[in-house]
């Protein structure tokens, strides 16, 4: 990547008809030692798996791209509308994988509002609810969780979160990613396909995945591209402009919630920024002019940048043996 | 008392988590966050400590790394907690 005279978005900036061709190669690189025949992609409606799977059907072919569409009750009514458009514009097989009622089966929804009503005894049908940190930039204050709860009648309130609350919630709701996971698996497996993660750079290296859920992949193809990148690779694929306008969303509680409310320090572009700036050494004057903050601010998204490298490690480390059992 | 408070801070610490090692216990003014002793969950098992153990409330405003980012800090914010509590009452 060169990089121009003044850091900004432009940094950013990679040679996209030859960044997808390196991806390309790679896939069927990997499917190859891997001795598969294609590749199962999970599609959310948005921007990373939308990607993900235009770059396996370029470098596979649509005959061996296969989509999963598997909204659960908490999904945004659009979700479906949306991932169907994507699979509809590669032409790949698709199906729906409604899983609400694995969900209902594993006790994902009950668990969840037991551990809310903790907090808040009166939640139940009809009400809403949605996790959320603080705002790095407006406060120095750590970054503790607390859940926002809407009643019927629209009233709204927030709760710091106990421990125990807090892991109970995020516990049952990682039911969803790992549901999905197992399908994706399923499909593969019948097809004789490779799994696909949809990470992109922010995700990967905050950590912002489940471990054996949509962490779990056998490929994970813009891993190494950051979020505004996967932007202009998705330009350049051509992917539906109803995709590439959509503003990220979580798409996991039953309140809207946007991937700042929940896990990034700021919006995409910014943090793309701050994450790029921190690792090649930018100064903190340079990112801070180029994201419209303040050095002090900069320094507090550096880190919580640190905080979450540290909290997730234990999500990128492989099982741990004692002693290695097979031969090199 | 302050003497007193910062042993049952490294005790929990200690216990809680570092399982027991002393050794890995940092020093009074170090950074709990940048050495990686309290995460964000750990965070949170350290506010209910105190709450629970101390009887004060730790307000959405105090939780801050100079209140609670190292033992100091935290021996510092507990005497003063405390102390409005007294006073308080």
């Amino acid at each position: 990547m060169s990089q121009p005279a003044t850091f900004g978005p432009d940094t950013l900036t990679i040679d996209l008809a030859a960044e997808a061709d390196r991806i390309t190669q790679r896939i069927r690189e990997y499917l190859t030692t891997a001795r598969r025949r294609g590749a199962v992609v999970a599609l959310s409606g948005g921007i990373d798996s939308s990607v993900t799977a235009a770059l396996c059907v370029r470098a596979l072919g649509k005959s061996r791209g296969f989509g999963l569409h598997m909204p659960e009750q908490d999904s945004s009514p659009e979700t479906i509308n949306l991932s169907r458009s994507v699979s509809d514009f590669l032409g790949i097989d698709s199906v729906l994988e409604e899983i609400s009622a694995i969900l209902e089966a594993a006790g994902c929804y009950r668990r969840r509002d037991d551990a809310i009503r903790t907090v808040e005894p009166a939640y139940g049908p009809g009400w809403k609810s949605k996790i959320v940190l603080p705002s790095v930039t407006n406060s120095d204050a750590l970054r503790i969780y607390s859940i926002v709860i809407e009643a019927p009648d629209g009233t709204q309130t927030r709760h710091r979160l106990p421990t125990e609350a807090y892991l109970g919630i995020v516990a049952a709701t990682n039911f969803k990613q790992r549901a999905r996971k197992m399908l994706e698996y399923y499909h593969a497996d019948r097809l004789n396909y490779v799994t696909t993660g949809t990470p992109n750079r922010l995700e990967y290296d905050q950590g912002f995945f489940v471990k054996n859920g949509d962490g779990s992949a056998d490929i994970k193809p813009i891993a190494h591209l950051y979020k505004s990148q996967v932007y202009g690779m998705a330009e350049y694929l051509g992917v539906p402009e109803s995709i590439r306008t959509r503003p990220p969303t979580t798409d996991t509680y039953s309140l809207p919630q946007s991937q700042e409310e929940f896990y990034f320090s700021l919006p995409y572009r910014e943090m793309d920024l701050c994450l790029y700036g921190k690792n090649n050494g930018v100064p903190r004057e340079d990112i801070a002019g180029a994201v419209g903050l303040t050095v002090e601010q900069v320094d507090r998204v550096f880190r919580d940048i640190d905080q979450k490298r540290m909290t997730t490690r234990y999500l990128h480390l492989p099982p741990v043996l004692v002693e290695a059992p097979l031969e090199p | 008392m302050e003497s007193q408070v910062t042993d049952e801070l490294k005790e929990f610490i200690t216990s809680m988590f570092l399982f027991g090692d002393e050794a890995r216990l940092p020093e009074e003014t170090d950074s709990l966050l940048e050495t990686g002793v309290l995460d964000s969950t750990g965070v949170l098992e350290l506010i209910e400590f105190l709450e629970e153990r101390y009887g004060f409330s730790v307000d959405d405003t105090e939780t801050v790394p100079d209140n609670l980012g190292s033992i100091a800090g935290l021996t510092q914010y507990v005497l003063r907690k405390t102390g409005e509590t007294a006073g308080a009452a």
